[in-house]
Order: structure tokens, then C-alpha cells, then sequence
């Protein structure tokens, strides 16, 4: 442990604690937009940037590890000064495009432009400007806006593992590119959307679906397999009722924000019309033998049905009525071991342990088994 | 003919570029043909030597006839005849091709040590280096000296990096040394990136060896048991040479398991680097070693403590290795009684831009600035005066005449906003425009940029197009106040060596050249008649001979006139390339 001092405010940490994490232990703001703390350090938009007594130069907070007695100063004339300077460069290389971007109003660097009122820039002069054109069906990559922070990069390589993008060219030119600039083609699990901390990284599916004014966060936990992620639903009220926007994932939970394609990019089926609702009740060939309906020769008698003329609607009193009186039947007639319960790896823990209680303890047999074994 | 006669050629990448080859093979061949190969068989040998300096004379060529040494300059092949003719078998030197007086001025005020064997000795044997006491150091140290003796020796002698940032080498070494790993490494950087530097890539083609030594008595110094060398694709000679020094040091046992008989092992690998600049800053050099973008990182942690592969690492630059060998043999008291207090030693310089002669130089530290440009480089070309010096590079500053007093050394030119850097010094004369060096600087740092940080990314590409506009004629009042601003933020806030340095030409010419940027910006004029959007060609109607010579030169047809008429320049067409100026006899194409 050693003792360091931030502001003036004291505070004991252990060794391998950085400047900036230390400072957000005491609640001291300092601005970042490459640091994310679930990825190693990178130091590039120097916006974290403080003074340390007896080091001739500002260092960055968010690479600095604390040492025994450091004084560390995180907001001078000087530094804020330096910080202002940093902001008109990287904004001189950013399209003005707030009015319709995306990210607007969870955009780190134009809370940033906000906070140091950078408006007339002393540094305009060339942008970058690349033509979007990736079509993979996912991810929107528009360059224009990206600032080179490495985040998605890292989490990319960090966290996915993947390394399905990295820096490319130098200088001024230099870009996050897949391997030869081709269209990106990977796991898609969004990771890089999720860091990014401007517009340069978003949804496809999310373009022009609703600032976030008008959206109501539902925090939830994601339906498509057993792991549990937990995702926040961004819900937009619309004239056909609420529709589901955008999938995230909060960084606070047990998955630590991180999804796959699945679970961040899959939610079109809420609000698909053909989604089942209701519980639908199977209308049997004899129920509809029973109401006049000839069976083909030589046909499977289904075949060329609907699903709408093979199920009809129910209650879900009805539907679980018709279910535990069949299973009563048939227990009856052929005792409990003729009943078997195979349930799914896309339900959670609880519901797989209410499931085999329910095979065990109900009808009476151990014969459960679940998918993810096969 | 019983004479002892030794014949050295310059085969350097600037004397095999002037034709040292062919000389080589046309000495071996007029030496056969005239059927005296036989009578001087034991006498006569035809070395390939490394650079020997004076690359603007190559091909320089050493005829030794019984220890008397003749130097000739500007040797081709069909002279060869002549100098076997004459002076081989004659005993007369061919006076007219030997080298005159600036040859010798261009020695005299050197002192070699890093270079001392370079052009003497053969690169491509390591007999040649044993002959000239090569690896007694290694010896010496393996059997002698304990590792911290070997550290105590490195301090003593005062030796600091000569790859840029002048840190004391033996420091490094011991700071190393303390640090508890199973693993250490020792890298030789030789990226050499600096434009216009070639003192390292001298130093391994002339004597590889040296270096290769070097890297064995820090190695043992630090605990390392494997090396590497980082040097650049480019350098393809240096790196043949090297990779045929490492395999003979290797077959001496100087290199491999148990080095000597002694407990000691250690080897050496090639990584070639892809010719980026940043890369030669370590800790983007270590990262591309291991496989990674050559991007650099934040230090803390410095490489000593986690370097390559996350282990304990000393890097240093092939110049400070090749001293070692040196310093070790003739003791730490003989290497500091050269330079200054702080500054010991020699350091090699290329010299270059509008000096009478050009090339490598190596002088001891503390050396007046007057005696580099008058005495060594013998002046300023015909008969212009001097207008600055620069020092260092693209992370450098600019001297100006009345410092000609200055010593040549680190604190010296700190003093003044320079650098010695990596030892690279550019004469200017009058016909040099400030601004325009600071641009081009500049257009290297910024091509070089890594990306990695905002101020360097963005900044000096800011930087550059305030330059490009002052230069064209478009700045404005307000840009001087915002370069230095800007420059002195970039400085700031960049994070590695690159970007905090890549300002200092804009700062320095500001500093002491302010007049030539108000000329560009006030009275849209180049002072030195460099910046072409600010020139305008026209031809003067009293010397005029209407001989046509300009227009027939003009690639744009913007001349036009009857002949024997004044001819006159359409300012519309003209390309402002000059051929007109330079081509008319009668000094009537006037550049304004
Ligand atoms: C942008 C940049 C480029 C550099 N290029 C070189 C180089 O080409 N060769 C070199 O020896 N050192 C270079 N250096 C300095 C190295 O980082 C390092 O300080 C040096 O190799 C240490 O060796 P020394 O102590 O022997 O000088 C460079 C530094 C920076 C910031
Ligand atoms: S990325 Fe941020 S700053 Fe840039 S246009 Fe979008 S909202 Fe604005
Ligand atoms: S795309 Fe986004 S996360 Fe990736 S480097 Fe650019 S700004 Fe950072
Ligand atoms: S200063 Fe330049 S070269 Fe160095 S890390 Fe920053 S961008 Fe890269
Ligand atoms: S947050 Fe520290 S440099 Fe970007």
C-alpha cells in the first residue's frame, strides 16, 4: 500500500493502482476518452493528462502507476489549457455531424467539445474522409468519427479475442482497419460497439430508430441462452405500441457488459408480427376428421397446412389446464416412466431447476435431461 | 618485385554506389593481366574496407607500397592502369589523383575511436579485427572482470547513449544488473532513422565486430544470455556484414555456449525493422520485435525493468556499443581524457549540406562548432556564407553564425535549443530558407507519426499546414503566435520522444530566423528565393541577347520572343522551375 495525495485529498491504495483509478476512488473527475477500465492502458488522446510533483512534464494519469508520497495535481491552468488544446485537434479531424449522429447525447467526446466549449476551432484544417462502405450486416464503421482511442481494438483482442481489426497506416492517415480494408467478417459480437466512445462503432439496426430522450431503459436478462447476460432493452414508444431500439449491456453487471451477436444484435423477433404471443393449442387430425375434413390418399395429412389451420389460439388457463390433464392421462394409463422431461440450455438455472423438480417430484420419474448434454 | 603492396578499397554503401566493385575487380584484373599477381603474390592484398568518411570523394582508394600510403580520390576502373603503371611498378603516385589538402584538413582535427578501424580493416574477417586487438575486450572481461567491475568501468568512463537522448550507458547497464530475472535481452538499435544519418549504418558495414563485441560485454554486464539487433531492411550490406560477423564470432566461440570456457553464454538474432522512424524509439521498437504495430508506449515501466517479452532490457544504439570494445582495452581514464565534463568522449557526425566536404566525422565532444564547419568541412561552398547550422535532426534546432564559438556537446547545445541527437549536422548557407527546412523537417515527422497520440497525429500535421501556407504566401499575422503555441503544446503532451521533439525546428528557427517568416507572411517574399509559389521569373531587358536559350529550356513554352528580341516570360504558364535561370549565360532570367 502507499499513501498518495490527489488535490490535496490523502488516500491509501495498493501499488499497481494507476493515477486516474485512484482519482475516481477519491470522485475526482478527470477527463478520458481512450481509458476504459475493463481493457489495458493505452495512453493516446492524452486527455487524462495531470501534473506530478517533481516530473518536468504533464503525465498521463490513466498510465501512470502511484508511487509512495506522489503529489498529483489533475486540474491547473496549465493542464486545462493543454486539455483544450488536445480537444481542438481532435475535433479539427471530426466531421461536425451531431445533428444526425447516432451517438449524440451518449457521445463522450461531444460531452467533452460541451465541457470545454470548443466551438471555432484555431486548428481547423484537413479531415479525413473515407467513403463508408463496409456491408457486413451488423456494424456501422464510420470512420470519419473515429478519434484513435484503441478501444475497440483492444476489446477486439482483449476480450473476444478475435483481432479482427487493428491500426493500419501512420500519421494523420492512420485508421482502424480490418486485415487488407476488406468488409468486416467476424464474430460480430459488438464488443467494439459497446467501448467505442464516439459514432465511429454503432448498430446498423439502431440508425435513425430515436435519440435516447425518447427511449425507456429496460434492464433484463437475455433470453437466448443459459448464461444469463444481463442486457438493457432501449424501448421507444411508436404509434404501432413500444418496439424494441437497440440492445445494450451495462458494464456494473456480472457480464461486465460484454454480449455476443445474439444477444446485442438478435432482437428483431420482439417486435416480429409472426412472434408467438399466445399459447396455441394443436388441432389433432381427428379433431379435424371429426369436423368433416377428408384425409388425402397417400398424403401426409399435414403437409400442406399453415401453422394457422394447425394450431388454433388458447388461454394460457386453457393450454396449461389441456397439458396437465393429458399428462395426468397418460401417467395413469402408463405409468410415470413413460413420461419424459428434456429441457433447454436457453433457459435459466432456476427455471432448469424448477423443470427436473418438476419431472421428479410431480410425475414422478428421473427421466429429465437437458440439451446441453446431447 | 619483392615490395610489400597493399591496396585498400573504399566499399562502403557510398563507395560500392560510386563504383567500388568495379575498381576492386579492375585492380584484380590489371594486376593479373600485367602478369604481376604472381611476383606480388604474398605482398599484394586487395581488401574491401568499410567507410572511411569522405564519401563525397569516393571511390577512395589506399595504395600502400612498402607502408607508404597514397589516398586517391575519384578513382574509376579505367584509371587503374595508370596507378599500376606508375606507382606500383613505377614507384612514382599518380600526384594528380591522389588527395589534395582538404583530404587531410578533413582528418586532422578528428579523433577516431568508433570509427578508428573502419576503412582500415577488412569488415568481412574477423581475422582482420583480431589483428587489430579485436575481442581482447571480451577477454579481458570474461577472465578478468567480475560483471559489476565491468559496469564500474562504464561509469568511470562517462560514456552517455549516443542514439539521442544521452543517457549514461553504465547506469542503464547497473540499474539492469539489479534487477532479479531469469531473463534478461540487450538489444543493439540500429534503425537509424534520422534523415540524412548514416553513421551507424557506417559503423556495422566498416566493422561489425566492434559492435557485436560491444553487445557481448554489456550482455555479460546485465546478466542477458540472448541479444538482438534491430536494424533496418534497408541497410542490406550492413545487415550481409553482420549476419557474416555474427556466424564467424559464432565459430570463434566469441558468440554460443560457454563463450571462452567461461560460464557465459550468450547469442545475438536479426530483426529487421520495415524502415519506420519510430521504431527506433525503444519501446516501439520492442514491440516490434515481438510482433506487435511499432507503436510506443508510456514509460513507466522503463524497458531496464520490463522490456522485451516483459523482461528486463537494455537497449542501446550501435554507436555507443562500438565504443565499448575500445573503452574496455585503453581504460575509462584514456576515453574520458576526450570532452567535456559531462560530455566524454567522441561522437560521429554526418555532416552534410553546403560544406566543402561532406560525410562522416567523428570529433571529440566539446569541439568548437567553427572547427566542424572551417577546419573539417573546410568552409562554406563557393564562397556563400553561412547562414545556420543544424543540429539533430528532425527533433533538432538550428546554430546560428555568431555561435561558431559554441562547444560541441550535449549541455552546450541544449543551452541553445539544439540537440547533438543522433549526430546529424546540416550546413546552410544564404540560398536556405528556414522556413522551408522547418517544413521539411516537419513533412518527415508527420509521415512518421506512429498515430498512436493526438498532439503528434493531428499537431504536427497542423503544424505542417501553417508551414505549407507561410511558404505559399497565404499565412497570416496571427500564425507565428499559434505555431509557437501550438509547437509548445505538442511538446507538452506528446507521448513519446517523437512527437515532444517534432516542434523544436519550428521553435528554433522561429527563435532565431523570425525575420524570414515575417517576410513570407507580410511581404509574401522568400528572402532566400526558395519557396516557389513566391517567386516570379522575368527576364531583364538590358542583358537580354534574345539567344532563345530560356525558351527553348522552359518545359512549359511560358517563353516566348523573336530572336535576337527581349524575350519575355508568360507568368500565367510558367511552372517556376527555374531551367530559364539556370541556363541563360547572360544573367538576364532574374528570380524575384
Ligand atoms: C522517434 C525516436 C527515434 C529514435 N531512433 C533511434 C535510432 O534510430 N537509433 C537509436 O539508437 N536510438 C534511437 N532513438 C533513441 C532510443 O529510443 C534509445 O534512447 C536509444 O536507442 C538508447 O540507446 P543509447 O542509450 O545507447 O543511446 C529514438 C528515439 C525516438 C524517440
Ligand atoms: S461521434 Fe460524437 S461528437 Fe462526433 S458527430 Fe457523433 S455525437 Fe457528435
Ligand atoms: S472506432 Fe471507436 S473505439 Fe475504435 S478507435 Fe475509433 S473511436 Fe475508438
Ligand atoms: S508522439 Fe507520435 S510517434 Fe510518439 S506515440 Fe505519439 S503519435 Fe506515436
Ligand atoms: S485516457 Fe489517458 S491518455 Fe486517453
Amino acid at each position: 500500500m502507499v499513501t498518495i495525495t490527489i488535490d490535496g485529498k490523502k488516500i491509501e491504495i495498493p501499488e499497481n493502482t494507476t493515477v486516474l483509478e485512484a482519482a475516481r476512488m477519491l470522485d475526482i473527475p478527470i477527463p478520458t476518452l481512450c481509458h476504459h477500465p475493463k481493457l489495458t492502458p493505452f495512453g493516446g488522446c492524452r486527455m487524462c493528462i495531470v501534473e506530478i510533483k517533481g516530473i518536468p512534464r504533464p503525465v498521463t494519469s490513466c498510465t501512470t502507476p502511484v508511487s509512495e508520497g506522489m503529489e498529483v495535481a489533475t486540474s491547473t491552468a496549465q493542464l486545462e489549457g493543454l486539455r483544450k488544446t488536445v480537444m481542438e485537434l481532435i475535433l479539427s479531424d471530426h466531421p461536425n455531424d451531431c445533428m444526425i449522429c447516432e451517438k449524440a447525447g451518449a457521445c463522450t467526446l461531444q460531452e467533452l467539445a460541451y465541457f470545454y466549449g470548443v466551438r471555432e476551432n484555431r486548428l481547423a484544417g484537413e479531415r479525413r474522409t473515407y467513403t463508408k462502405k463496409d456491408g457486413n450486416p451488423f456494424i456501422e464503421r464510420d470512420l470519419e468519427k473515429c478519434i484513435l482511442c484503441s478501444r475497440c481494438v483492444k476489446a477486439c483482442d482483449e476480450i473476444q479475442g478475435v483481432e479482427a481489426i487493428d491500426f493500419g497506416y501512420r500519421g494523420f492517415k492512420s485508421k482502424i482497419c480490418t486485415s487488407y480494408e476488406k468488409d468486416l467478417d467476424c464474430e460480430f459480437c459488438g464488443q467494439c460497439v459497446a467501448v467505442c466512445p464516439t459514432g465511429a462503432h454503432t448498430g446498423k439496426q439502431w440508425a435513425f430508430k430515436g435519440r435516447q430522450k425518447d427511449i425507456r431503459e429496460i434492464d433484463t436478462v437475455c433470453p437466448y441462452c443459459g448464461t444469463g447476460c444481463n442486457i438493457t432493452l432501449h424501448v421507444r414508444k411508436s404509434v404501432s405500441g413500444e418496439e424494441v431500439v437497440r440492445v445494450t449491456s451495462k458494464e456494473d453487471t456480472w457480464n461486465e457488459g460484454w454480449l455476443c451477436v445474439k444477444g446485442r444484435f438478435g432482437y428483431k423477433f420482439i417486435n416480429n408480427p409472426d412472434r408467438l404471443t399466445k399459447p396455441l393449442i394443436r388441432i389433432t387430425p381427428k379433431d379435424r376428421e371429426a369436423s368433416g375434413v377428408k384425409r388425402e390418399e397417400n398424403s401426409p395429412y399435414d403437409s400442406h397446412l399453415t401453422p394457422y389451420e394447425l394450431f388454433r389460439e388458447a388461454t394460457w388457463d386453457e393450454a396449461l389446464d389441456y397439458v396437465a390433464s393429458r399428462l395426468k392421462e397418460i401417467k395413469e394409463k402408463h405409468g410415470a416412466d413413460s413420461i419424459g422431461g428434456l429441457s433447454s440450455a436457453r433457459c435459466t438455472n432456476e427455471e432448469n431447476y424448477l423443470f427436473q423438480k418438476f419431472i421428479r417430484a410431480v410425475i414422478g420419474t428421473n427421466n429429465i435431461d437437458h440439451c446441453a448434454r446431447l | 618485385m619483392n615490395k610489400k603492396i597493399e591496396i585498400k578499397i573504399c566499399m562502403g554503401t557510398g563507395g560500392i554506389a560510386a563504383g567500388g566493385t568495379e575498381v576492386r575487380d579492375s585492380f584484380e584484373s590489371s594486376l593479373k593481366d600485367r602478369n604481376i599477381s604472381a611476383e606480388l603474390q604474398m605482398g599484394c592484398d586487395v581488401h574491401k574496407v568499410g567507410c572511411r568518411g569522405l564519401c563525397a570523394k569516393d571511390v577512395l582508394v589506399d595504395v600502400i607500397v612498402n607502408n607508404q600510403k597514397t589516398t586517391y580520390q575519384y578513382i574509376k576502373p579505367n584509371m587503374i592502369s595508370r596507378i599500376i603503371d606508375e606507382h606500383i611498378i613505377g614507384g612514382d603516385p599518380v600526384g594528380e589523383w591522389s588527395v589534395a589538402e582538404d583530404y587531410h584538413n578533413f582528418h586532422e582535427k578528428q579523433v577516431k575511436v568508433v570509427l578508428s578501424d573502419c576503412g582500415n580493416i577488412d569488415p568481412e574477417s574477423i581475422d582482420a579485427y583480431i589483428a587489430v586487438n579485436g575481442y581482447k575486450a571480451t577477454e579481458q572481461v570474461l577472465k578478468n572482470m567480475t560483471p559489476q567491475d565491468v559496469v564500474e568501468v562504464m561509469k568511470k568512463s562517462g560514456l552517455r547513449g549516443r542514439g539521442g537522448a544521452g543517457f549514461p550507458t553504465g547506469v542503464k547497464w547497473e540499474v539492469c544488473r539489479g534487477v532479479e530475472s531469469d531473463q534478461k535481452y540487450i538489444i543493439c538499435n540500429a534503425d537509424e532513422g534520422d534523415p540524412g544519418a548514416f553513421m551507424d549504418r557506417a559503423v556495422i558495414e566498416g566493422n561489425p565486430h566492434a559492435v557485436i563485441e560491444g553487445m557481448i560485454i554489456g550482455a555479460y554486464a546485465i546478466g542477458a544470455s540472448k541479444g538482438y539487433v534491430y536494424i533496418r531492411a534497408e541497410y542490406p550490406l550492413a545487415i550481409e556484414r553482420l549476419v557474416h560477423a555474427i556466424k564467424e564470432a559464432t565459430e570463434r566461440g566469441f558468440l554460443g555456449k560457454n563463450i571462452l570456457g567461461s560460464d557465459f553464454s550468450f547469442s545475438i538474432k536479426l530483426k529487421l525493422g520495415a524502415g519506420a522512424f519510430v521504431c527506433g524509439e525503444e519501446t516501439a521498437l520492442i514491440a516490434s520485435i515481438e510482433g506487435q504495430r511499432g507503436m510506443p508506449r508510456a514509460k513507466p515501466p522503463f524497458p531496464v525493468y520490463k522490456g522485451l517479452w516483459g523482461k528486463p532490457t537494455v537497449i542501446n544504439n550501435v554507436e555507443t556499443l562500438a565504443n565499448i570494445p575500445y573503452i574496455i582495452r585503453n581504460g575509462a581514464e584514456w576515453f574520458s581524457s576526450y570532452g567535456t565534463e559531462k560530455s566524454k568522449g567522441t561522437k560521429v557526425f554526418a555532416l552534410t549540406g553546403k560544406v566543402k566536404n561532406t560525410g562522416l566525422i567523428e570529433v571529440p565532444m566539446g569541439i568548437t562548432l567553427k572547427e566542424i564547419i572551417y577546419d573539417i568541412g573546410g568552409g562554406i561552398e563557393g564562397g556563400k556564407t553561412l547562414k545556420a547550422v543544424q543540429t539533430g535532426g528532425p527533433s533538432g534546432g538550428c546554430l546560428t553564425p555568431d555561435m561558431l564559438d559554441i562547444n560541441v556537446d550535449y549541455e552546450s547545445l541544449a543551452k541553445v535549443g539544439s540537440i547533438v541527437g543522433s549526430g546529424g549536422m546540416i550546413a546552410l548557407d544564404e540560398d536556405d530558407c528556414m522556413v522551408n527546412v522547418a517544413k521539411y523537417f516537419l513533412q518527415f515527422t508527420q509521415a512518421e507519426s506512429c498515430g498512436k497520440c493526438v498532439p503528434c497525429r493531428i499537431g504536427t500535421k497542423r503544424l505542417l499546414e501553417m508551414l505549407d501556407r507561410i511558404t505559399k504566401g497565404l499565412g497570416k499575422e496571427e500564425d507565428l503566435a499559434l505555431l509557437e503555441s501550438l509547437s509548445n503544446d505538442v511538446k507538452a503532451t506528446s507521448l513519446c520522444g517523437l512527437g515532444q521533439t517534432a516542434p523544436n525546428p519550428i521553435l528554433s528557427t522561429l527563435k532565431y530566423f523570425k525575420d524570414e517568416y515575417e517576410a513570407h507572411i507580410r511581404d509574401k517574399r522568400c528572402p532566400a528565393g526558395v519557396c516557389k509559389d513566391l517567386l516570379t521569373y522575368s527576364i531583364l531587358e538590358q542583358f537580354c541577347t534574345g539567344c532563345g536559350a530560356c525558351m527553348r529550356a522552359c518545359p512549359a513554352g511560358a517563353i516566348t520572343g523573336e530572336k535576337k528580341k527581349l524575350h519575355t516570360i508568360d507568368p500565367d504558364l510558367c511552372i517556376k522551375c527555374g531551367a530559364c535561370f539556370d541556363v541563360c549565360k547572360f544573367k538576364s532570367v532574374k528570380k524575384s
